[in-house]
């Protein structure tokens, strides 16, 4: 594996002019301040609550995200640049979905294969034909983005059902203006906290045509046992919006509402947390608890919105991502601004193959699976490890896509021998309304606090830090 | 608001109140034991506590008899007893966390610091008399903050009343439990021989409700038991007394009413109760049994309950 891209350092003792300051700043400030400030971040953090559950976890069933105090910089030029691949991106996946869910021109011109479509447990054929307002089925999307190196920004994820971490994204900066003030005098850190703002926007302006003139919108969580429930409740918060749980809602005569203690009153677009398998006990998994009865026939009715909307994992699936830059070019007629990491396709034999060949070198990841879960990092892993994947994929290839590792690019962070480079990627959340898609600058900067460790998710180890873009 | 977020603030509080009152019947309870037996007769404290927390019969499931060990054990940290401290704590920081929205944040952080900090209390006990006297001091400030931060800083809406009615429902209940325990020792002078025994009794269960300098202040006599018994039932400027806490009821209700512009059955009985109190005197409940007259006030007081959270918690 190549040495990684470091964002501060170059190789020969320089610094990237967006870190200088930072340098400047590290320098003067001696290491017992930092870990002072270290500390007391993760009090706030424990104090303010914000935590998340980690599943099959008995010992604690809440745990910290560890928080990294070294912010995460970038320029602006660099942001605007990413910005702009950002927006097309989730254009062209709002038209994929629009697309494969009425005429699937995509389909017909053969840029995707059928069978990758329909024979997909994401694929919900109960949103054939459905209309959605403004054609809008991905309201929030995270698009998990790396770097290898100083030009390019490269997805490495489409996240376009219910992404999480935004709240990690507005509390880190929050927690950071509080402990580094000096710092940010020192520096012009574009704001991110118009985010909740936007999000109400985005939402309302998607409410169906039989909503009031004050369409009522409300957040969905699955309740107070799920790993993001802190992020949820924050959310509502922010928004202002009510918190509810599916036995909060009922449905009559296809108009969905909530119990309040005056009775019900009517909900226009519901901003949902829940998975499209637990929405509805009658259309999905009947042993759904979480979910209200009857809500996919006020939805085809088109009296309630869902954000996102529903069958949007037919546009992030691994199997899928492969495609996008194809996907890209079709709907849009431009190069796609941002690189895809170079897929093998297990399902096709010949990359199947090469897979099979180059195991120890490659990163192997299941096409449903998510959280860093059920993949295998070859470089890292024991032979008997590898030989066991082996078999696995042999036995069901379709199931599985196969990338280079990635020396993923490195920011300075606090370890307990002091600062270090250690592996980030960056999840920016980007907002599509009936008339505009924006994005906050910045996003979530997930960190791999192990030693030379590249997996980021919080399940496994990582940490987040505060990601900066520089108002130049 | 949302009927489940009223029911939630609704219990918060509810359980907020009851731990408090359980920290404090066992503070009170440490000391009446600790003085000599000539003080207090042959009554087991330890069976009342249990009594007046209203978990004596499942206790004996368990155990055989009442001491201080189990029994402190038992309303303080037994994760089996559904109304320990422990459970009234955790249950608070549960309902806090799926009402956060409708909490203040400094509401939350006293709750969430408090269950924090209790952690280890939970998994290492209090081994000496002075850990538990510090845990039973820091239950009961928790309480005094949740409320001082609900006081200062909620918007007086629908939330901040339903989350008082929680408060005063419980603490009415609180108080009618010591009085239905304690009412042999409250009767009249007449009918009762009176002697240095209870005075000792008298002061715990004043104690048990923060009372004891508000009734020095109030009659200006030494403890007398009717005198207790007016204070509890019948003062109105005493907080913990079932007369001020029906006024509230009756108050919180009303502003809800008049928020929602519908009155119901919750408004008509609150208001049945605070009648009933205000056109009481101590004679009469004397003469009618202050016995019955607990337990009547207790059964009207659970249905209350009922009635709000049929009327607007589901």
């Amino acid at each position: 594996m190549a040495v990684a891209f470091d964002e501060m350092n170059i190789p020969g003792g320089d610094l990237r002019p967006a870190y200088q300051e930072l340098a400047r700043w590290l320098k003067e400030t001696p290491a017992e301040a930092l870990e002072y400030r270290r500390q007391e971040a993760e009090l706030l953090f424990r104090r303010i609550g914000i935590t998340f559950a980690v599943y099959g976890d008995s010992e604690s069933t809440e745990r910290l995200i560890p928080f990294d105090v070294i912010p995460r910089i970038m320029s602006g030029k660099e942001w605007a640049l990413l910005e702009r691949g950002l927006k097309q991106r989730v254009r062209a996946l709002n038209m994929f979905l629009r697309d494969i869910y009425h005429g699937r021109d995509i389909l017909r011109a053969e840029v995707v294969p059928d069978d990758l479509i329909f024979q997909n447990p994401v694929f919900r054929p109960e949103m054939n034909g459905q209309q959605v307002p403004h054609d809008v089925y991905v309201h929030i999307a995270g698009i998990d983005i790396v770097r290898v190196d100083a030009e390019d920004f490269i997805v490495l994820e489409d996240n376009a059902r219910t992404p999480s971490g935004v709240s990690y994204m507005l509390e880190n900066r929050e927690i950071m203006m509080r402990l580094f003030p000096d710092l940010f005098a020192r520096h012009r850190v574009a704001p991110v906290e118009r985010y909740p703002d936007e999000l109400l926007a985005a939402l309302r302006s998607v409410a169906p045509q039989s909503a009031s003139g004050e369409p009522t919108v409300a957040l969905l969580t699955p309740g107070v046992y799920n790993s993001a429930y802190y992020e949820h409740s924050f959310l509502a918060d922010k928004l202002g919006i009510e918190l509810v749980e599916g036995r909060d809602l009922i449905v009559k005569n296809n108009e969905v509402f909530m119990r309040t203690t005056e009775g019900v009153k009517r909900v226009d677009v519901i901003y949902r947390r829940v998975d499209d398998d637990f929405l509805d006990p009658l259309t999905f998994r009947p042993d759904s608890v979480l979910g209200v009865p009857g809500l996919m026939s006020a939805y085809a009715a088109g009296n309630i919105t869902l954000a996102n909307a529903v069958g949007t994992g037919i546009a992030d699936d691994k199997a899928i991502y492969s495609y996008m830059p194809d996907i890209v070019k079709f709907y849009l007629g431009e190069e796609p601004i941002l690189k895809n990491v170079p897929t093998w396709r297990c399902r096709e034999p010949k990359d199947l193959a090469y897979v099979l060949d180059n195991l120890s070198e490659l990163v192997v990841k299941e096409v449903h699976g998510s959280g860093g879960y059920g993949m295998l990092i070859g470089p890292a892993a024991t032979k008997a490890t590898i030989e066991a994947f082996r078999e696995k994929l042999k036995r069901e290839p379709e199931g599985f896509i196969a990338q280079p590792t990635l020396a993923l690019s490195t920011c300075p962070t606090c370890t307990a021998s002091g600062l270090a480079p250690r592996h980030v990627d960056l999840r920016p959340f980007v907002l599509t309304g009936s008339k505009s898609t924006t994005i906050v600058p910045g996003g979530l900067t997930r960190v791999a606090l192990k030693e030379g460790s590249l997996v980021v998710n919080s399940s496994q180890g990582g940490g987040t830090k505060d990601t900066w873009i520089l108002d130049e | 608001m949302l009927s489940r977020t009223a029911e939630n603030l609704y219990w918060l509080a509810r359980y907020v109140e009851r731990a408090e009152y359980l920290a404090r019947t066992i503070d009170a309870t440490l000391r009446v034991t600790a003085l000599p037996a000539a003080y207090i007769g042959k009554t087991n404290e330890w069976d009342s506590a249990l009594l007046t927390a209203g978990v004596a019969a499942s206790f004996y499931q368990t155990y055989e008899e009442a001491n201080e060990h189990n029994v402190v054990e038992y309303l303080s940290f037994s994760p089996n007893n559904p109304s320990s401290i422990r459970n009234c704590i955790e249950a608070a920081r549960l309902n806090s966390r799926s009402v956060r929205t409708a909490l203040t944040s400094e509401m939350w952080d006293t709750i969430n610091s408090a269950w924090i900090e209790l952690q280890e209390v939970w998994s290492k006990g209090t081994s000496t008399r002075e850990d538990l006297a510090k845990f039973l001091r820091f239950v009961q400030e928790t309480s005094l903050r949740f409320d001082g931060s609900a006081y200062r800083t909620m918007l007086r809406n629908d939330a901040y009343w339903f989350s008082r009615m929680g408060v005063h429902i419980e603490r009415a209940d609180n108080t009618a439990r010591i009085l239905d325990v304690k009412y042999h020792v409250l009767l009249p002078e007449e009918e009762h021989v009176g002697g240095p025994l209870d005075f000792y009794q008298w002061s715990s269960i004043l104690r048990s409700v923060s009372a004891l300098t508000a009734y020095h202040w109030v009659y200006r006599e030494t403890l007398k038991p009717w005198l207790i018994a007016d204070l509890l039932i019948l003062n109105d400027t005493l907080p913990r007394s079932l007369a001020s806490c029906y006024g509230n009821l009756v108050r919180n209700l009303d502003q809800i009413g008049v928020a929602y512009g519908r009155q119901g059955p919750a408004q008509r009985h609150a208001r049945g109760i605070r009648n009933r109190l205000e056109h009481s005197n101590m004679n009469d409940i004397f003469q009618h049994g202050v016995h019955e007259f607990i337990q009547e006030f207790i059964a009207d007081n659970s249905r209350l309950g009922e009635i709000i959270t049929k009327q607007y918690l589901i």
